[in-house]
C-alpha cells in the first residue's frame, strides 16, 4: 500500500545534523535502494548531547558516540512484539558488539524508515522483522566495515588484518581500539558498496538465547508509554464523543462546565467536545457538566441484526475471486456428496490496555506530538491537518505502546488532540480517553459471514471446494487506492494462501460496507478465513470417515513445510492416542505472513461447561530471530485467539456500541487459561512474520475440539453465542 | 491540603478529596509507574498497596488514606518485592509491559501473605490482573520462581 501522499516525505535539508552528510548520503542511496524508498537526506532527531559526546551517525540506524554509546535508532515501534531487542540483534551481529550494549531510540518520521514491505512508516502485518532483515544486517555491517577502514588507515595496516571484537577493532599485531574512537574518522569514508554478510553457521546472537533489553524497565515501571509523557506546563483534555456511531457535535453549551474549579476551557472539535482542565480528573467529571446537543447522522440505525442482515445480502453477490482451480461448479454437480455451511465471526474492539491518549503542543515551533503509535508517519499528517500546521513543521515522538493490536494504526485520537492543542496555543495538551470512549471508539474488527461449499467423491476425496467471504474493507477507508478490482489484500489473506491443493476450488470474497468504522485486528482476516476455512475443512474430513490431520495431510504433498509442521502436531500433541472419555482434541493448520502453523487444542468436559487443557503449537518461521519471543508471540497471540474465540464480542443497539468495560467486553484472565506449548522448527532460510501468527487458528482447533467432544459443530463467534461455555 | 505516606516518604496534595489515588499519583505526583486501564477495578493496572494489600488506585478516593502506607511501583523493594522483580528478569515476563506495574504489586502482595502457592492460589489472587499480550504463563512461571528463590 502506498500510504501516504508523497507531500508528507520532504525532509527538511537545514536540520541536517553535523555528521558527514556525503558519506551518509551515498549509504542511504544504498539502503534506499535496497528498501525501495526514496533517495533523500535525512535528518536525525535533535538531541542535547554534550560536546564532547556528539554522536557520529554511521547511518540511519545505529550512532555511535566518542565514548562508545551505541545506539539502534529503532524505525519500529515496540508494543510488546519485541521490535527493539529482534531488530537491535540484527544490527548487533553484523556489527560486532553484544546487543546488550546497544540503546534503543525512537525514530521519528522519515522516508528512509518507510518499511517496504507496507509502503508507509509502519509497525504492523508482522512485517517488522521481515522488512529488516537485510536491511539492518546490512547497515551493521556496513558501519563495522567502515569501522575498520577507520582504524586499519590510522595504524597502516592492512584492513584484512583487522576483525573486530565486541565494540573494539583488533590488529593482528594486538592493537585495539574502540568504536567510539574511531567512529568520526570512519564516517568521513566512503561508503562500501557491496557488504558480504555472515552466513547463518556464523551467527553468535540471531537466534541465541537472549533476554529482552526493555524488560528490566518494564518490570519497575520505568518505562514511558505515550501516557506518561510529561511536558512543562502540561494540562489535561477529556473528550465527549457521540454515542451513537458517527455522530458529530451539533451545538454545545459548556458555560456550566467553564465554571469548575480548574477548567480552562471547552472546545468543539466538531466530532468530540474537549473539556481541558488543570488535572485529568478535573475534565474527566466536568464532562458530566456539558449540554451537547448531537447530530446522530446515518448511524442511529445500526444494530447487529442490521449489520448480519447487510452480511447475508451481500452473500447474494459475486464478489472477486481470490483463488481459482479447475471448475469448482462442475465438480460440485459430480460429486457423491456435497456439503454447505455458512460460518460467521463477530464485531471486536481491540481493547489495548492503555487507552487511546496523546500529548500535543501548537505553538510558535510548530506542533509536537508524544504518542503511543503504530504509524508515525500518519500521526504526522493527520496533527498537521488538524492542527493547521504546516507538515514539516510537526514532530512526532513515538513512546512505547501499551498495546496495539491494530488498534493503532488508526490516528483518529492523534487529530483530536492535535485539533484541542490548537485551541489552546502554547499548552501542552494530554488528551486521554477513559476506558469507555475506548470501547465505544474504536474501530472494530469486522463481522464476516463466509458461504461454503465443497465435494467428496465416493472415497472420501475432497473433489470440490468454495468460499466466499462477505465482510467490510479496512484498507477502502484506510488506504484508498490500494483495493483494486474489488480485492483488498488484507480480506484475501488466509484464503489466497491457502495450503491445500484442491482440484477443483474457488474462493471469492464480497466487499459490503457495514455502516460503521472497521480496523485492523490482529492476524486480520486470517482469522476470518480461518475459522471458516479450517472448521469447514473439519467437517469433510468427519464427513468422509477420516482422520483430520491424514485428511489435510493428503492435501499437502507440495507443501513439504505445512506437511511439517502438521506431522510435528501430531507428534507433539499425542494425537495418535486414545484420550479417555470426556475429552477431545480438535487440529488446524495454516501458512500465514511466510510462517508456517499447526495447532492442537485439548479439551474437556467440565459439568456443563468446557476446560481449555492445552494448545500445542509447532510454528516454522523460517528462521527464528530471536527464539524466546517467537515463543512468547505465540503465548501472546493465543490469547489474542482465545479472545477472538470464546466470549468477546461488540454488538449494537440504535446506533450504540452496548458494551463499555471490562464488565462486558470480556478479556481472558488468568484462571482461564490453557496450558500453551510451543514448538519451533526452522525449516526456511529467511524469517516470516511472527506478531500475529498465534491468533487465527485457535478458533478453529477449539470449534472442532468441540465437534469431537460434543458432536456439535459450532459456525459462529464468539463460541458463547453457540452456548459453548467455557470454564 | 492532604497528607500522604507514600513509598517511606510524607507528602502533600492539593486535590479534591474525592480524586482517586491514581490520579492523584500520576497527575499531582508525577508518579506515572501506576497505570490507568478502566477506572473501574476491572483490569488491576493501577495495583498499589495500602498497608501491604493490593488494591484498586482508580478507586480511592484521596479523601479516605490518611494515615494510611502507600507502596506503589516506584518504591517497591524489600525481599520479596526484589525477589518478584529478579524472576520477572529472568523469564522476560513482559510484552508490551502496560499492565506489568500491576502484575509485579499484586504478585508481591501474593507471596508476602503466601510463600508457597499453588497454582490456584495464583489464579484467586492474580485473576483480576488483565494482560491483554497474554504473559500470563510466564507471570505464573515467575511467581513460582520467585517463591523458590525466597525459600531457598
Amino acid at each position: 500500500m502506498n500510504a501516504m501522499d508523497q507531500e508528507n516525505f520532504r525532509v527538511d535539508e537545514t536540520q541536517e545534523s553535523s555528521a558527514p552528510n556525503a558519506a551518509r548520503r551515498d549509504f542511504l542511496k544504498a539502503s534506499a535502494l535496497l528498501g525501495g524508498g526514496l533517495i533523500v537526506g535525512l535528518s536525525l532527531p535533535a538531541k542535547n548531547f554534550a560536546a564532547d559526546l556528539k554522536p557520529v551517525a554511521a547511518n540511519a540506524w545505529v550512532r555511535i558516540a566518542p565514548d562508545n554509546t551505541i545506539t539502534l535508532i529503532c524505525h519500529r515501534n515496540e508494543m510488546g512484539q519485541d521490535v527493539h531487542t529482534s531488530l537491535a540483534l540484527l544490527v548487533a551481529e553484523e556489527l560486532g558488539v553484544d546487543v546488550n550494549k546497544v540503546r534503543v531510540e525512537q525514530a521519528p518520521v522519515d522516508p528512509v524508515y518507510i518499511n517496504a514491505l507496507l509502503g508507509g512508516q509502519i509497525t504492523g502485518g508482522s512485517t517488522s522483522i521481515r522488512d529488516a532483515w537485510d536491511k539492518l544486517r546490512n547497515a551493521g555491517a556496513t558501519a563495522r566495515l567502515m569501522l575498520v577502514a577507520a582504524a586499519a588507515n590510522a595504524w597502516k595496516v592492512p584492513a584484512a588484518e583487522c576483525s573486530v571484537d565486541d565494540g573494539f577493532v583488533v590488529h593482528k599485531g594486538g592493537r585495539r581500539e574502540t568504536y567510539g574512537k574511531l567512529a568520526d574518522a570512519a564516517a568521513k569514508l566512503p561508503v562500501p558498496g557491496e557488504v558480504a554478510l555472515k552466513p547463518r553457521a556464523q551467527f553468535t546472537q540471531i537466534g541465541k538465547q537472549q533476554h529482552r533489553l526493555d524488560t528490566h524497565a518494564k518490570a519497575r515501571g520505568k518505562a514511558t508509554f505515550g501516557l506518561d509523557v510529561s511536558q512543562p506546563g502540561m494540562v489535561y483534555a477529556s473528550i465527549e464523543q457521540c454515542p451513537v456511531i458517527g455522530g458529530k457535535v451539533a451545538s454545545v453549551d459548556g458555560t456550566k462546565a467553564k465554571a469548575i474549579k480548574g477548567v480552562i476551557a471547552v472546545v468543539d472539535i466538531g466530532d468530540a467536545v474537549a473539556v481541558v482542565a488543570d488535572h485529568f480528573w478535573v475534565a474527566k467529571t466536568a464532562r458530566e457538566a456539558l449540554a451537547i446537543t448531537w447530530d446522530q447522522g446515518a448511524g442511529a440505525g445500526l444494530s447487529t441484526e442490521r449489520i448480519r442482515a447487510t452480511l447475508r445480502d451481500g452473500a447474494k453477490k459475486d464478489g472477486a475471486i481470490v483463488k481459482q482451480s479447475g471448475d469448482s461448479a462442475a465438480a460440485l454437480k459430480t460429486a457423491a456428496k456435497t456439503f454447505h455451511a455458512d460460518y460467521e465471526s463477530q464485531l471486536l474492539a481491540h481493547a489495548t490496555l492503555e487507552p487511546m491518549n496523546c500529548l500535543a503542543l501548537v505553538g510558535d515551533k510548530g506542533c509536537d506530538i508524544w504518542t503511543s503509535t503504530q504509524f508515525p508517519q500518519g500521526a504526522q499528517g493527520i496533527a498537521a491537518a488538524r492542527s493547521g500546521v504546516a507538515t514539516e513543521r510537526v514532530r512526532i515522538w513515538p513512546q512505547f505502546i501499551g498495546g496495539g493490536f491494530g488498534r493503532r494504526l488508526d490516528v483518529d485520537f492523534i487529530g483530536q488532540a492535535a485539533a484541542i492543542a490548537k485551541a489552546v496555543p502554547g499548552k501542552p495538551v494530554k488528551m486521554i480517553w477513559t476506558r469507555e470512549d475506548d470501547i465505544r471508539n474504536d474501530f472494530y474488527r469486522p463481522a464476516s459471514l463466509h458461504t461454503m461449499s465443497a465435494g467428496l467423491d465416493a472415497q472420501g476425496n475432497l473433489v470440490a471446494f468454495e468460499s466466499k467471504m462477505v465482510s467490510a474493507s479496512i484498507t477502502n477507508r484506510m488506504f484508498p487506492g490500494v483495493v483494486k478490482n474489488d480485492l483488498d489484500p488484507f480480506m484475501t489473506e488466509g484464503a489466497a494462501n491457502l495450503t491445500y491443493a484442491i482440484p477443483n476450488s474457488m474462493q471469492r470474497v464480497v466487499i459490503q460496507e457495514l455502516g460503521l468504522r472497521v480496523g485492523y485486528w490482529r492476524s486480520v482476516s486470517h482469522a476470518l478465513n480461518a475459522f471458516a476455512i479450517e472448521g469447514f475443512i473439519d467437517e469433510l474430513a468427519h464427513a468422509a470417515g477420516k482422520d483430520p490431520v491424514a485428511f489435510r495431510l493428503a492435501l499437502l504433498d507440495q507443501q513439504p513445510r505445512q506437511r511439517a509442521v502438521l506431522e510435528r502436531v501430531a507428534k507433539e500433541s499425542g494425537w495418535a492416542d486414545k484420550l479417555p472419555a470426556g475429552r477431545a482434541r480438535g487440529v488446524a493448520s495454516m501458512e500465514s505472513y511466510d510462517t508456517h502453523q499447526a495447532l492442537v487444542a485439548e479439551i474437556s468436559q467440565a459439568g456443563d461447561k468446557i476446560r481449555l487443557d492445552k494448545l500445542t503449537y509447532v510454528v516454522d518461521p523460517g528462521i527464528a530471530v530471536h527464539p524466546d519471543q517467537v515463543v512468547a508471540q505465540i503465548q501472546s497471540g493465543a490469547v489474542s485467539g482465545l479472545i477472538n474465540a470464546l466470549r468477546s464480542k461488540i454488538t449494537l443497539k440504535d446506533g450504540r456500541v452496548e458494551q463499555s468495560n471490562f464488565h462486558d467486553f470480556l478479556l481472558l484472565r488468568t484462571n482461564q487459561m490453557p496450558k500453551i506449548e510451543v514448538v519451533v522448527i526452522e525449516g526456511g532460510d529467511k524469517p516470516g512474520g511472527i506478531g500475529e501468527v498465534g491468533v487465527p487458528l485457535v478458533a478453529p482447533a477449539i470449534a472442532n475440539a468441540v465437534f469431537a467432544l460434543t458432536g456439535k459443530r459450532a459456525r459462529s463467534l464468539p463460541l458463547s453465542d453457540e452456548k459453548i461455555e467455557f470454564v | 491540603m492532604t497528607q500522604l505516606s507514600i513509598n517511606g516518604k510524607n507528602v502533600e496534595v492539593d486535590a479534591a478529596p474525592e480524586t482517586p489515588l491514581l490520579w492523584v499519583l500520576r497527575d499531582h505526583l508525577g508518579m506515572t509507574g501506576t497505570k490507568f486501564g478502566c477506572g473501574a477495578a476491572l483490569c488491576g493496572a493501577c495495583t498499589v498497596h495500602l498497608d501491604g494489600a493490593p488494591v484498586r488506585s482508580c478507586r480511592i478516593p484521596l479523601g479516605t488514606l490518611a494515615g494510611k502506607k502507600i507502596t506503589t511501583i516506584e518504591g517497591l523493594g524489600g525481599r520479596v518485592g526484589t525477589a518478584v522483580q529478579a524472576a520477572w528478569d529472568k523469564i522476560d515476563v513482559p510484552q508490551c509491559g502496560y499492565c506489568q506495574s500491576g502484575q509485579v504489586l499484586a504478585a508481591t502482595a501474593l507471596l508476602s501473605a503466601n510463600p508457597k502457592p499453588t497454582d490456584a492460589d495464583i489464579d484467586a489472587a492474580m485473576s483480576g490482573n488483565i494482560c491483554r499480550c497474554g504473559t500470563y504463563q510466564r507471570i505464573r512461571s515467575a511467581i513460582h520462581d520467585a517463591a523458590q528463590s525466597l525459600g531457598a
